[in-house]
């Protein structure tokens, strides 16, 4: 089931999470991407309810462009986890939405950073996060195997280590996994791990 | 049955004169029926859940080589009771668009004639047709905006747009899933089983409508609450045209013809002696 986790590297963030677009219990996709570029330097992967995870994420992007659109500069990672904490915060009280945030993204004069945020609105700096039944198995892969001054290779490595993890452990572990990274150069799609392909959808 | 009591309501002033029990119906304390269960919230669920049509059901849809195949069975059902053999779960949204029906069948049909209208003042609007993305994430953000009010709907979007073939889940839940291949109800599982197998992309519309018919089939086989009719449409680039419809029940003397028995022992008439 979902699992959706992130490091900060030397130089760069990484965010991983499952693809799969579970209900009950039928799987009706294997390659959902839930990392969402939430501009140039951002990275948000989510998990929770699927209705509140695509919406919720859009509505953040947006409005972080928004801002970046009326003010000419970008907020910097530590705003829009703020930003992002604050939404989640007013909503808890009226209609929560049931989503858990890894926020990544690289500043400038920061460098690479990380902020967890689950749906209680709570917010943290972290070097390493997870969420999701697959955090069990990852958390404690990182924790034995994380060294801050890791180069991206070796963040890889670890981040692969922990896909493995939960493919052979967790009882209702998701076949595919995507790998996002964040650095100097901007946010990009780094790779994917199928062990199960979906067709895809062909250009008419 | 218990009344509920209604006695801080009654009028400040007390009724003048003797009430007589007829007119005490007209003047007494209101008060109307109540179940007897202590979680009323939760009758109330199963009771609307009960009278709530088209729970159970098979809805498949796939694109392959020649645009989308949309198939599904026509069975309604209310409980154990099955309340129609006859219903129209491939909804029409407009001459290139179909959604299909899943959950509530009043839920359904109602906020899909409402994308109808809503696509229509698009094309009207903007003078040319709406994408299916566009369509489907319409309705998506509605059924969002109404999440945790009882809405029951598993749909699936499916149409030809300048893009080509296109095909979404949405449902109730404010999921919105872009896909190839797609089933929705309680006998999904069994579709899928015989769909995955029999996949592929560059299928003609004549395999492609054969793999839908039997994959409908083979889920009301199994699943008690899909049955009736197979139908079958397809959506090409000049938009959707009904294939077929098929009673599964004669469906399955097609697929599988009563084969004599042989007979194993036979009793031999006593000789006489």
């Amino acid at each position: 089931m979902e699992s959706v986790f992130g490091l900060v590297g030397k130089d760069f963030a990484i965010v991983a999470a499952d693809t799969s677009a579970v209900h009950s219990i039928l799987v009706h996709k294997t390659n959902e991407d839930k990392i969402m570029l939430l501009d140039s330097h951002k990275l948000m992967g989510a998990s929770g309810e699927t209705g509140d995870r695509a919406q919720f994420t859009e509505y953040i992007q947006k409005n972080v462009a928004l801002y970046q659109f009326r003010n000419g500069i970008p907020l910097t990672t530590a705003a829009a986890a703020n930003y992002t904490r604050g939404e989640l915060a007013t909503a808890l009280r009226k209609n929560p939405y049931q989503v858990n945030i890894i926020l990544a993204g690289y500043d400038k004069e920061i460098g690479p950073s990380i902020y967890y945020i689950d749906y209680i609105a709570s917010c943290h700096k972290l070097d390493k996060a997870a969420f999701g039944y697959g955090s069990y198995f990852a958390l404690a892969m990182m924790d034995r195997h994380y060294r801050r001054d890791m180069t991206i290779e070796e963040a890889i490595e670890l981040v692969d280590k922990c896909i493995i993890e939960i493919r052979s452990r967790l009882v209702v572990a998701p076949p595919n996994f995507i790998i996002k990274i964040v650095d100097k150069d901007g946010a990009r799609e780094y790779a994917w791990r199928q062990s199960i392909k979906d067709s895809p959808v062909p250009a008419a | 049955m218990m009344k509920i009591d209604l006695s801080g309501l009654e009028a400040s002033a007390p009724i003048k004169g003797n009430t007589v029990d007829s007119r005490d119906e007209i003047l007494g304390v209101p008060s109307f029926a109540l179940p007897t269960t202590a979680d009323f919230d939760g009758f109330q669920k199963a009771a609307v859940q009960m009278v709530k049509p088209a729970k159970g059901t098979t809805t498949l849809a796939f694109i392959f080589k020649d645009g989308v195949m949309v198939a599904a069975d026509s069975r309604a059902s209310m409980g154990g009771y099955i309340s129609s053999q006859s219903v129209k779960k491939i909804i029409e949204i407009n001459p290139y668009m179909l959604g299909t029906m899943a959950g509530g069948a009043a839920d359904c049909q109602f906020w899909h004639r409402n994308l109808g209208i809503k696509c229509r003042l698009h094309e009207l609007a903007n003078k040319r047709r709406i994408s299916v993305a566009g369509a489907s994430k319409m309705l998506a953000n509605i059924l969002y905006s109404y999440r945790g009010m009882g809405l029951s709907v598993g749909t699936m979007i499916a149409g030809w747009d300048e893009k080509g073939p296109g095909l979404y889940y949405v449902d109730s839940e404010g999921g919105r899933l872009k896909g190839t291949r797609f089933s929705v109800g309680s006998g999904s599982p069994y579709a899928y089983g015989v769909l995955d197998s029999g996949y592929r992309f560059d299928m003609s519309v004549e395999e492609a409508a054969e793999l839908a018919r039997r994959s409908i089939y083979h889920a009301t086989f199994r699943d008690g609450a899909s049955g009736g009719v197979a139908s079958v449409y397809h959506v090409g680039p000049n938009g959707w045209k009904k294939l077929s419809g098929d009673d599964v029940g004669e469906l399955h003397y097609h697929y599988y013809p009563v084969e004599p028995t042989t007979v194993e022992q036979e009793m031999t008439e006593v000789a006489v002696a």
